[in-house]
């Protein structure tokens, strides 16, 4: 069993995928990957980084899977329930001076915070404005999100949440139970939205928004990808346009920071002040 | 203790907030090396525990951001929600993923990295806590030459964490915090 990975088979397992398939995960945050490679190596039952290594290149169903694996991410309903306060009291004010809001969730994983932003749009009476795209590299939770089917489980915390939130009503208003143990979210909180599938490191820039969140996805890359990406979402806002990052997250080191101005430092959200 | 550490890490739970910051008040203000702590807290509390721990404190005590650099004489705690690891490099990478042993930050998680960074290099204590978070972390520090330490379970308000770490292998040290300060107040640097 393996206990531990090397730099170096980090370096082989990312130059495999590179050369045989469309993904570059060699500007990703390293401690989080390798952890995540000693993840599929366990679940796989690899006995060694060279058979993990040789069944990516072999075995394309298993690649995408191993990419799958990679990319996917834990996220909750109303995550930092401080910050869907402030994005409700100080951001949507502002969003609502425009004739639409264009938001788009660049990296959605399985949805919850979609759902998280349609609710507090619905809430605020600016659902019917708002234009929304939500993308993630991993397919597979993007068929989650379409699909709005959750673990009955994980809705407590959701609704916990959704309280400290201050939301007006119950989040149990918004979903129903269904079997398997799950939970169904009502299909009209995504009748304005777009899902695709997009990747933050290659893909080119498609559209201009409002409001960009990227909340504890940058986290697992490295600082050199994070300044790219914050470079390509800087193109991808209207000025005065918002950018928002996870609670322990910041722009700062990036060089493409100087475009933005801290609009709230609390809740990391960020106002593009420069073209 | 001649060895000279470039990262003091610590773990906790329930009943060690008071320990932690009988520590950070008796160390002396130059202490050189950074203080990693992995305490596990409340979830939606942001303030408070920061302030807390900084108002007898001799040296600084932070939350690290994403990224942010290992600061020489500095505290840092790992925020509420995220696991806090160590880069080589020394710097924090943040993770929001899966909890380990129902804990976010899991102090294996802080332990197994800042190891593989430090190794012989660190001293990892173990303080009082209710579950065994930590424990598979502070064997693989000690695997890796870390010093470890670990609080006197008659000691300690509750003594399931140490005595996790008890049950997978003999630690450096097993000492009362009184020792574990008088530890950290004589080493060299």
């Amino acid at each position: 069993m393996i206990q531990d990975v090397e730099i170096k088979d980090l370096r082989i397992i990312i130059g495999t995928v590179k050369e045989n398939y469309n993904y570059d995960f060699g500007d990703y945050a390293i401690s989080s990957f390798k952890r995540r490679i000693l993840r599929i190596i366990e679940v796989f039952k690899f006995n060694t980084v060279e058979e993990l290594v040789a069944k990516i290149k072999s075995d394309k169903v298993f690649a995408e899977e191993f990419v799958k694996e990679i990319t996917v991410n834990t996220t909750e309903m109303f995550r930092d329930p401080t910050f869907w306060r402030k994005l409700r009291d100080d951001v949507f004010p502002v969003l609502n001076a425009n004739p639409n809001i264009r938001i788009w969730h660049a990296a959605c994983s399985s949805g919850e915070e979609v759902y998280s932003m349609a609710i507090a749009l619905k809430e605020a009476g600016l659902y019917h404005k708002a234009i929304i795209t939500a993308s993630d590299i991993n397919e597979d939770v993007i068929k989650v999100a379409k699909t709005g089917l959750y673990p009955s489980r994980n809705m407590d915390l959701n609704q916990s949440n959704y309280e400290r939130f201050g939301g007006k009503t119950l989040l149990s208003n918004y979903f129903k139970e269904v079997k398997d143990g799950n939970v169904q979210m009502d299909p009209t909180l995504i009748s304005n939205v777009t899902f695709k599938k997009f990747d933050l490191v290659t893909g080119p820039i498609f559209s201009k928004f409002d409001i960009i969140l990227c909340r504890n996805v940058m986290i697992y890359f490295n600082l050199e990808l994070q300044d790219r990406v914050v470079a390509k979402f800087s193109e991808s806002l209207f000025k005065n346009a918002f950018l928002v990052v996870g609670a322990k997250e910041t722009i700062a080191w990036c060089k493409s920071a100087k475009a933005y101005a801290t609009y709230s430092i609390e809740e990391k959200i960020y106002k593009k002040i420069a073209e | 203790m001649n060895r000279k550490f470039k990262a003091i890490v610590i773990g906790g739970s329930a009943g060690s907030f008071p320990l932690v910051a009988k520590i950070l008040q008796e160390i002396p203000k130059n202490f050189p090396m950074p203080i990693l702590l992995c305490l596990h807290r409340l979830k939606h509390v942001r303030h408070g525990f920061v302030e807390a721990l900084s108002i007898k404190s001799n040296i600084p005590v932070l939350e690290p951001e994403d990224k942010e650099s290992i600061k020489p004489g500095r505290a840092y705690l790992a925020p509420s929600n995220y696991h806090m690891y160590v880069e080589l490099g020394n710097y924090f990478a943040l993770s929001t993923e899966e909890m380990v042993k129902f804990s976010r930050p899991s102090i294996d998680l802080t332990f197994e990295t800042a190891s593989y960074v430090f190794k012989e290099k660190m001293v990892g204590i173990m303080l009082s806590g209710a579950n065994t978070d930590g424990a598979d972390g502070m064997f693989r520090a000690h695997k890796r030459g870390s010093y470890t330490i670990v609080q006197d379970p008659s000691e300690a308000s509750v003594r399931t964490m140490p005595e996790g770490c008890l049950k997978l292998f003999q630690p450096d040290e097993v000492l009362n915090i009184e020792n574990i300060i008088k530890f950290l107040q004589e080493l060299q640097y």
